[in-house]
């Protein structure tokens, strides 16, 4: 029982923070974020190089048999440089999908930086429910794909996108959902690629008698689905408590060097105890994504779910908070596109949205309240 | 990291849980479990079981009379402890002036106080707050003056908790007035049979009575019961609020009484149906336990760090905070759990052994004062603003 990194981990840590201070200047990523691509192929190659990539995946499919928890160490110090490479998109969810399914041929590619992937689990209508599937897929001597996948990040930047389809059952029934390889450039794919408003990249994915290539077993595939969205929900708090540590360290120093009354701001009790109450927020977002990302691989699918939807509805509350008082203490400086506080504060707001909100997560959490298993 | 517990954790999980189960005596566990007052006695009874087992100093070194834990060892004890219906320990010697007698006390003074106090022989009661010095606790008045052996001592001491069970005070007193207010107090012990104090009760909004005045006048102390140095006993008065500080939160208490209010929610009804499946209500439970789970991560995240020999420093604060936010909350729900029966108020009837039938619920009598005593844990121990300023100054720099 040890809610600390390893000195493995540490090591870990210790490079990714390296590469953010040195190699991550803000300025940079306000131009990453603006660039054709949405982010930097360069920078891919040196987190394939560094081992960043493999590090999920098991040894047989080209990776370093690592843990979730490491990707979540990796992702928190991320989250402090606000880093916008496709790490959450490629490695934690394609990769995993992959991975699972048996696909080792493209978790290699992955791992080597050069497959990029994204995953449509969501639609129009579905919200947060991701057993709320329309789209659907028919065998006709190979499978052809109809439907709307809504929001799915990376998609302009993929080579492969992964869809959910159903293949039988009604529109929200966990049972009959598949999971579809599909290929951007095929005739009956449409991507509408837009930014969104936290700097990232994401497409309206159209299928229109789409090809697709079936990844596992037909109509089998929610909880692979779910198990991949709790991993992703692990590595994004993890990323959230990383934004949440710069966002206080921005506010601290802003504060401290800003004068009204003849005095620093951060010399007014009011601001202090704000700070105070931030601070602890962080800290307690950092602590419970760890046990999240411990969890997150529990075998046992309801204690990961439990912690998983207990971190999201934590981090999405408390990084609201940390979010808006770090731009009110910030003054009408926070409002400007300039300070890069602003732009924490966005991506802490979506991250909320992402993979199922608050109240989402608040009602996932509570159907589990009388299991006699989490009793005191 | 993991949150496998090793073998040996585990046994140590399941000899604490065995011990407590069989030697908490049925009477007391009854009392606690419907909410009902402690005496003395029941409190005396408990520790003494405690002090024969060797845990009721459990924070303490194996040289001193405690069990060394390891600080993983005493996260699993603390969290059980909570899981049990156990009186808590009262802290004013096992946790508060025992320590500070450890750290800055000469060997008689070890010798003389420190075996009581792991044995429950003696009563401690704690010495700091005046009228006119709560959260500017270095503003003290009470005067100690030295002749021929003695300290003199005249002041008042309020809000001092179970003074009238109390057989010693461990007291902040001013020695000097010279330089800042900080640089002239001394840490006296006082036995409270001395000629000249006086213990008056304080009846507190849920006509409790476990605070008390406490004057002192012309009271005669030996000087050898000051601890440290003279005119420095604020550095003592500070290590004492730094002590122990993972056990502040006592979140497996909170996790008990968490439970108490799902069980009532179980019990009572909205509408038909029970209230634990009123989806507002509900929410709020689920609300409170998802906080439970960040403060926990964060104690089991300081044990581990202490665990590799980096105890916490003034960060512990949050805990404080946090602890008693969730302590609260946890009473205003049972509250709002219990509907119109919040009301009535018999004072007995939250007493063992109350013959008449219950109003209402048996499990209603007590949970609405418990709700207005409990107020006060964001206000001792250093109110949960002196904790903000603390981590404002001392963790962020501001």
């Amino acid at each position: 029982m040890n809610l600390a990194p390893t000195e493995e981990q540490k090591l870990l840590i210790e490079s990714v923070e390296r590469f953010v201070e040195k190699d991550y200047p803000f300025e940079q990523r306000r131009e990453l974020a603006a660039s054709e691509l949405g982010y930097s192929a360069d920078h891919w190659a040196t987190f394939a190089e560094l081992g960043w990539l493999a590090i999920p995946f098991p040894e047989d499919q080209g990776g370093l048999g690592g843990s979730i928890t490491d990707s979540c160490l990796i992702a928190e110090q991320l989250g402090r440089g606000l880093v916008v490479e496709p790490y959450l998109w490629t490695v934690i969810l394609g990769g995993h999908l992959l991975s699972r399914s048996g696909r080792g041929d493209l978790v290699e590619q992955i791992a080597t930086g050069v497959l990029q992937t994204a995953f449509g689990f969501a639609e129009p209508t579905s919200r947060y429910n991701l057993a709320s599937v329309e789209t659907s897929a028919a065998d006709s001597g190979g499978w052809r794909l109809n439907g709307h996948k809504a929001v799915v990040f990376n998609a302009p930047a993929a080579d492969t996108i992964i869809v959910t389809a159903r293949t039988a059952g009604d529109p929200r029934d966990e049972e009959g959902i598949s999971l579809f390889l599909v290929d951007p450039k095929d005739p009956g794919v449409t991507l509408r690629d837009y930014p969104t408003v936290d700097g990232l990249r994401a497409a309206e994915v159209i299928l229109e008698d789409a090809t697709g290539e079936l990844l596992g077993d037909a109509g089998a595939a929610y909880p692979l689905v779910e198990e991949t969205i709790d991993r992703g929900i692990a590595v994004v708090c993890a990323e959230a408590a990383g934004i949440m540590h710069t966002t206080l360290q921005m506010t601290r120093e802003y504060t401290a060097q800003r004068k009204q009354f003849g005095v620093p701001l951060s010399k007014f009790q009011v601001l202090q105890h704000r700070m105070a109450d931030m601070f602890n927020l962080t800290e307690q977002s950092i602590s419970l994504s760890w046990v999240a990302a411990v969890k997150a691989e529990s075998e046992d699918s309801l204690e990961r779910a439990r912690a998983c939807s207990a971190a999201k509805v934590f981090i999405g509350k408390a990084g609201r908070q940390v979010g808006q008082e770090s731009i009110q203490m910030h003054g009408g400086m926070g409002m400007t596109e300039e300070m890069p506080i602003s732009h924490y504060f966005k991506r802490l707001t979506l991250i909320d949205t992402l993979f199922g909100n608050r109240d989402h997560h608040q009602r996932r959490y509570s159907d589990l309240l009388d299991d006699k298993r989490f009793a005191a | 990291m993991n949150l496998q517990e090793s073998p040996e954790l585990q046994s140590f999980r399941e000899e604490v849980r065995a011990f407590l189960a069989d030697n908490l005596p049925p009477d007391i566990k009854q009392k606690m479990e419907m909410g009902q007052s402690l005496k003395k006695d029941d409190y005396q009874r408990w520790m003494k079981i405690l002090a024969g087992r060797g845990w009721l100093a459990a924070g303490w070194p194996e040289e001193h009379g405690g069990p060394g834990w390891t600080p993983a060892q005493r996260y699993i004890y603390d969290e059980e402890y909570g899981r049990h219906s156990c009186p808590r320990v009262l802290p004013f010697g096992v946790t508060m002036v025992g320590p500070v007698i450890i750290a800055f006390g000469n060997e008689e003074q070890k010798a003389e106080y420190l075996p009581k106090i792991a044995n429950s022989d003696v009563w401690w009661c704690q010495g700091y707050s005046e009228p006119g010095a709560g959260s500017d606790l270095a503003s003290l008045k009470t005067k100690a003056v030295k002749e021929n052996g003695h300290y003199i001592v005249n002041g008042q001491k309020t809000w001092t908790t179970m003074a009238q069970y109390a057989d010693w005070i461990f007291c902040l007193v001013r020695t000097s007035d010279e330089g800042k207010p900080q640089e002239g107090i001394s840490f006296l012990l006082i036995d409270m049979k001395t000629p000249g104090i006086t213990v008056k009760p304080i009846v507190t909004m849920d006509g409790g009575q476990e605070v008390n005045e406490v004057f002192l006048d012309d009271v005669k102390v030996p000087v050898e019961n000051c601890i440290g140095d003279e005119n420095k006993g604020w550095t003592i008065a500070k290590y004492l609020l730094g002590h122990e500080r993972t056990g502040i939160a006592e979140v497996g208490k909170s996790r008990r009484q968490l439970q108490r209010v799902k069980d009532i929610a179980a019990a009572e009804t909205i509408d038909g149906m029970p209230l634990i499946e009123d989806t507002a209500f509900r929410g709020k439970i689920a609300e409170v336990e998802i906080e439970l789970l960040a403060l926990d991560a964060t104690i089991l995240r300081m044990v581990s760090a202490e665990g590799a020999g980096k105890p916490p420093g003034p960060e512990a604060s949050l805990l404080k905070i946090k602890g008693v936010e969730l302590q609260q909350a946890i009473t205003e729900l049972l509250l709002e759990a219990i509907g119109n029966y919040g009301s009535p108020y018999i004072r007995e009837a939250m007493d063992h052994g109350w013959n008449e039938p219950p109003i209402g619920p048996e499990y209603a009598a007590p949970v609405a004062p418990h709700y207005f005593n409990w107020r006060k844990s964001s206000i001792y121990g250093g109110s949960n603003e002196v904790q903000r300023s603390i981590i404002a100054k001392m963790v962020l720099g501001l």
